[in-house]
């Protein structure tokens, strides 16, 4: 007997539970919120095993399903999790069943579409999280972005249809070179070892020559950092977040951007660490500007959305920062910082939405005094707004500590650059909440505000909690991530050995400038390298120790 | 021994926090100040009692460490929640549960009327669970959960009356400056961990001699990035701005946290770390200079203030450049004693000031108090006694604590030092004497509707005040060098603040002529009476000399009045510049050029993406079908090719 297929039922339950939404009844709002509320909390609780079902002795993958797809192709159905992907899913199903609660009363038109699209946007980012095979993954990533593009599209403010396409396009661009990338993969490896195959496990094993990984690495890269989104590819995001429905954001923010993290982590760090380790300083002062650049952006955002917004982008900048540490410290900081910020945004982007369905507006100047009449939501806000300013004894702390660490060892002045952010992240996020909380009410419609109901009450305990629990024991979310992490980082340091090794078996002086598909076609992998490639090699120390 | 010794020194006010939360609207205002100031004086027992499990052990010994849980380890960094207890966390748990205490009863009477009891009350309990966090963490990383925790509870404080923008604007402001300051700290720890190996105190102050280099860059560099966490904290130039500000809280929270507590957090953090500091004789220089510094400073402009709280602001940071005076000139151990009868005194000060504006129904402003020391005469009479310890009259505590520091630095050769400390003292007992006069001597100038609701603060207020002043007499004969065997309160700090540079200075300070000390203790004496006798000369005998000084020292007086215009140059230099460029990048930058280069693109892209959008039809399985076909074509060229 076969064992629960427990991943694909956790991709399959959203999916049904979308399908089923959208055979109910168009106009009965109620049933399908309950409903839509039913699955995702359903999913949550299949979820859930994945905490404490997860071998911390293992740091491979585990749960792994492995069928075959397009056998013609050699690409599979390959599923499985590890500490990494595992807290990414469970980030993912908790922030959906809040968004799914907390968007009760924004969206009146079209329920059933709205919660189908959410569901099957879940099914995506989950399927995105869990998948070992190339061409698969490629599909969950590019499935996720239609639903996302139609929430924005179709329930979102003014300009919703420009901040759609924008995002769209934005994504789309990125995407498309991570798929010719991909296909060069393909090509190397089956040219390397005979065998047909989008495998992850097999790419983790084959050699590529430091000059192909360039180019590899960059298709990639783009994509990820588009995601991300790192400066200067961050445009869309304001765009699509003040656009966006509130749940729309809340997903956005907290799941969508760790996906260009986690493709970093996943793919384009181990699969081509040579290149990589080429690109850190551009990478590293490209973080480092996102994190002044948001944080001094934010301070003058006259719109809350927009301030979050941008917050992300310094956040994210710190998120980048970790990983390009290259130590443990920095990949644990940077993959505590994704859980934090999918948190905290998540629960700004909450309570943003929280005051616009009483208000109708989000612009800064429309409040003031609001500590009076919401002293609940004020104090909610402000338990969040200390986790994303990384105040000690909340979560935002020990990612923000650890990835400064992780950036100190590597190099100093990173992290001191880095560290003016923890000045900046203050300086927007408490001049915003004194211009929104305190002071006297200055608007009569202010002064009869309602304050959080019970249903918003339920959705922002379980965030509040998780604030304060991974601020003062974070030590079993570490447990959980490290093993992977350090494997990750094991191969990419290994395979970057293997590059610094590496000999070209014949000089073909073919150079590094052939577009891919060319050099694939060429000599196909290793002697496409030439000697210009051994030369990049050399100049690139093989991974930051 | 059943009880733990000492996380439950910090965990009895945070759980009188949750039990807030949690049930706080249905205690009453009894109940909630029953909690409060329940916890907090059961934690002052905790303290007591840890402090005597302390003192029966052996004087080598006196080092506990009590491990709760691994807070976080990611590979060779490992951080533990766990307390120590050692002579100098002792005094600082004692003076801060004591002294805590003291202020939650205060508080109860005076914040009887505000309709935000229970907020205040869970501020203030978090607070003393941070502080005592801050003072019992046994690693700088624990420390510094305190450290910011701290900050966090004095920005809710200064700011509980956050209807009053002056008041939310201080409270960010104090974060925000606080916020520089641990800036340095962050990087402080990162190189002290990176090149020292630990962060714990007892592993890193082993280290440290063996990996530093006496007068190295590295630990310069770390101990100066510490201290300018200090001088944020503890409102030191240039970070002091903030404490001023502060006032605008209610007067039991500037007791407390701006006067008795949270702002010596830099004094304790410098001593703790004396040993770090020792190795670094560069930035233990700056230490004394800019404690030097602060300590004239501050004194100026504390002579020309009106407001009763701001007066009392500038002498708290006046008096914490002392500390740091004293510890930049290696007398750790005097710091920590000043620190200890500051915090009686100042508190006591503070706490009459608050009784003074309680009683004039919230009048602050010097130039219309006077004559009130009959209709308030407890309020007086231990205000009187405050006044003169912090202006260094003996037998009272401050006399002991100041004169050590003075001789410290004199004994130890910095002498430009010492010389500024004895003109700051005199200024001390000016401006001080100058409140006192202003506020209960003289003719009245109350106003009338002030004069109409005048009365004694109740026996809640009062209490506190007395048992403060008592503090504020005797606090000081611990450090009698003839009490039993000679300066019991040194004794017991020694093992926790002495070293081989300590030891040194105590060397040199015994090798100085018993009469040498006895001119230095008299003439810091003369120079206080000196001060003492002007301000009650122009202030209340000829009141023409007070106008007449300001008339001829009329630049003088703009200058220290408007504060030096810090506040002004601040804001041209930095705030200002800031704001501007961020507006800038935001609607320049980001929108016009980023923003438009990609929309360039993206327009050119528009009418193409109006015919892909037909494909989309928003169905997953569409759209995989349709991109399997397109990876089918593209595979089938790659293929052929």
């Amino acid at each position: 007997m076969t064992p629960f297929p427990w991943l694909s039922a956790l991709i399959l339950l959203p999916l049904v539970g979308a399908t089923a939404l959208m055979l109910m009844p168009r106009d009965d709002d109620r049933a399908v919120r309950v409903w839509a509320t039913v699955f995702a909390a359903a999913e949550l609780a299949l979820s859930l095993p994945l905490w404490w079902r997860l071998d911390l002795g293992d740091p491979g993958f585990q749960l792994v399903e492995k069928r075959d797809w397009i056998p013609a192709l050699g690409a599979s159905y390959h599923l499985g999790v590890d500490g990494i992907s595992s807290l990414l899913v469970l980030l993912t199903t908790l922030l959906t069943l809040l968004a799914v609660v907390g968007a009760f009363r924004a969206v009146d038109k079209r329920t059933r579409e709205f919660y189908a699209l959410l569901l099957a946007l879940e099914a995506g980012m989950i399927g995105t999280f869990l998948s070992l095979d190339l061409l698969l993954f490629y599909l969950f990533w590019e499935a996720m972005l239609i639903p996302m593009y139609l929430l924005i599209g179709a329930w979102g403010g003014g300009r919703r249809i420009y901040a759609a396409i924008k995002f769209f396009l934005f994504t789309m661009a990125g995407s498309v070179l991570m798929l010719v990338a991909i296909l060069w993969l393909y090509f190397l490896n089956r040219s390397a070892t005979g065998v047909a195959t989008f495998d992850l496990e097999a790419f983790y094993q084959l050699p590529i020559a430091p000059a192909a990984q360039v180019w590899l690495f960059l298709a990639f890269a783009v994509a990820f950092a588009i995601k991300v989104p790192m400066f200067p590819f961050h445009t869309w995001l304001p765009d699509a977040h003040v656009e966006a429905p509130t749940a729309g954001s809340v997903i956005l923010a907290a799941i969508l951007l760790k996906m260009g993290t986690y493709g970093f982590v996943r793919f384009a760090i181990p699969l081509f660490p040579t290149a990589s380790a080429t690109f850190t300083p551009w990478i590293v002062v490209l973080a480092l500007i996102g994190i002044w650049y948001g944080a001094v952006v934010a301070m003058v955002q006259p719109d809350l959305k927009k301030l979050v917004a941008y917050s992300s982008v310094s956040h994210l900048g710190f998120v980048m920062l970790g990983l390009y540490a290259m130590n443990p410290q920095g990949y644990a900081g940077a993959m505590l910082q994704m859980l934090n910020h999918g948190i905290s945004t998540g629960a700004l982007f909450l309570l943003v939405g929280v005051i616009y369905e009483r208000r109708h507006t989000r612009l800064i100047a429309d409040f003031g005094g609001l500590w009076k009449p919401l002293p609940v939501y004020a104090s909610v806000f402000m338990v969040v707004m200390l986790s994303s300013i990384g105040l000690p004894g909340t979560n935002g702390f020990v990612g923000e500590f650890l990835v400064l660490l992780g950036a100190f060892r590597t190099q100093p002045w990173w992290a001191a650059a880095a560290a003016v952010g923890v000045i900046l992240s203050a300086v927007y996020m408490l001049w915003m909440f004194q211009r929104v909380m305190f002071g006297p009410v200055t608007r009569p419609e202010n002064e009869r505000l309602t304050d959080l109901t019970f249903r918003e009450r339920l959705v922002f305990a379980p965030l509040l909690a998780l604030i304060v629990w991974m601020g003062v024991m974070p030590q079993p979310f570490l447990d959980r991530m490290q093993p992977s992490l350090d494997r990750a980082l094991g191969l990419a340091r290994a395979r970057a050995e293997m590059s610094a090794e590496w000999v070209a078996p014949s000089a073909t002086p073919s150079g590094v400038t052939l577009p891919p598909a060319a050099a694939d076609r060429a000599a196909a992998g290793p002697a496409a390298a030439g000697p210009a490639a051994a030369a990049t090699a050399s100049a690139a120390p093989g991974g930051t120790p | 021994m059943n009880l733990p010794l000492l996380w439950i020194i910090p965990a009895l006010p945070i759980a009188a926090v949750a039990l807030n939360l949690l049930v706080g609207d249905r205690l009453g205002r009894r109940g909630i100040a029953w909690l409060a100031c329940g916890a907090v004086g059961l934690a002052f027992l905790a303290a007591v009692r840890a402090a005597l499990t302390l003192a029966a052990l052996p004087e080598g010994e006196r080092q506990v460490v009590e491990t709760a849980y691994t807070w976080m380890r990611v590979g060779d960094f490992s951080i533990q929640v766990a307390f120590l207890l050692d002579p100098l966390s002792t005094v600082m748990a004692l003076v801060v549960t004591g002294v805590g205490f003291l202020i939650h009863v205060y508080s109860v009477g005076y914040m009887a009327h505000d309709p935000s009891y229970r907020r205040f009350f869970l501020y203030l309990n978090l607070f003393m669970f941070a502080m005592l966090t801050l003072v019992l963490a046994d690693n700088l990383l624990l420390m510094f959960v305190g450290w910011e925790g701290v900050g966090l509870c004095s920005y809710l404080l200064i700011g509980f009356w956050y209807e009053r923008p002056s008041a939310a604007e201080a409270g960010k402001k104090a974060f925000i400056v606080n916020r520089i300051g641990d800036f340095g700290v962050i990087l402080g720890m990162l190189m002290l961990f990176t090149y020292g190996g630990s962060l714990q105190y007892e592993r890193l102050f082993a280290m440290a001699p063996h990996v530093f280099a006496l007068g190295g860059g590295l630990i310069t560099g770390a101990m100066l990035l510490m201290f300018l966490g200090a001088t944020g904290k503890s409102a030191q130039l240039p970070l002091y701005t903030w404490l001023p500000d502060a006032m605008e809280g209610p007067t039991p929270v500037s007791a407390l946290i701006h006067a008795a507590t949270m702002v010596t957090a830099g004094v304790y953090l410098v001593a703790r770390c004396h040993v770090l500091f020792e190795l670094a004789p560069v930035a233990l220089q700056t230490v004394a200079v800019i404690g030097a510094a602060t300590a004239l400073f501050a004194a100026t402009i504390g002579i020309a203030q009106n407001d009763i709280k701001r007066v009392l602001a500038y002498s708290t940071v006046s008096q914490l450049g002392y500390m740091f005076l004293a510890c930049g000139v290696g007398a750790f151990g005097a710091a920590i004693f000043h620190l200890m009868t500051h915090a009686f005194f100042k508190a006591l000060l503070f706490l009459g000031a608050g009784s003074v504006i309680h009683a004039l129904s919230d009048e602050q402003d010097l130039r219309r108090m006077g004559g009130l020391a009959s209709r308030l005469p407890w309020t007086h009479a231990t205000m009187l006694t405050a006044t003169l310890a912090i202006s260094g009259i003996p037998p009272f505590a401050g006399f002991f604590s100041k004169d050590e520091i003075l001789h410290g630095a004199f004994a130890s050769g910095h002498h430009v030092i010492w010389l500024v400390g004895l003109i700051g003292a005199a200024l001390t007992a000016f401006y001080m004497f100058r409140l006192y006069v202003l506020c209960f001597r003289g003719p009245s100038r109350v106003t009338p509707e002030a004069a109409h609701h005048l009365h004694e603060s109740p026996p809640t207020m009062i209490v506190p005040l007395v048992v403060l002043a008592a503090l504020s007499v005797v606090g000081g004969w611990v450090g009698l060098p003839l009490l039993a065997g000679g300066h019991p309160f040194e004794r017991w700090l020694a093992p926790s603040v002495e070293s081989a540079a300590g030891a040194h200075g105590e060397a040199a300070a015994h090798a100085m002529s018993a009469g040498g000390a006895w001119l230095l203790m008299a003439l810091s004496v003369a120079v206080a009476l000196a001060g003492i006798a002007l301000a009650v000369r122009a202030y209340l005998q000829d009141p023409e000399i007070a106008g007449r000084l300001r008339e001829r020292l009329r630049v003088v007086h703009a200058v220290v009045f408007h504060k030096y215009w810090v506040d002004e140059i601040y804001d041209a230099l930095v705030v200002s510049p800031i704001y501007r460029l961020s507006r800038w990048l935001w609607r320049v930058w980001d929108v016009k050029v980023v923003d438009g280069t990609v929309n360039g693109v993206g327009f050119t892209f528009e009418g193409v993406s109006a015919v892909l959008r037909l494909f989309q039809t928003g169905f997953v399985g569409t759209y995989a079908l349709i991109f399997t076909i397109g990876v089918a074509v593209l595979l089938y060229h790659f293929l052929r090719g």
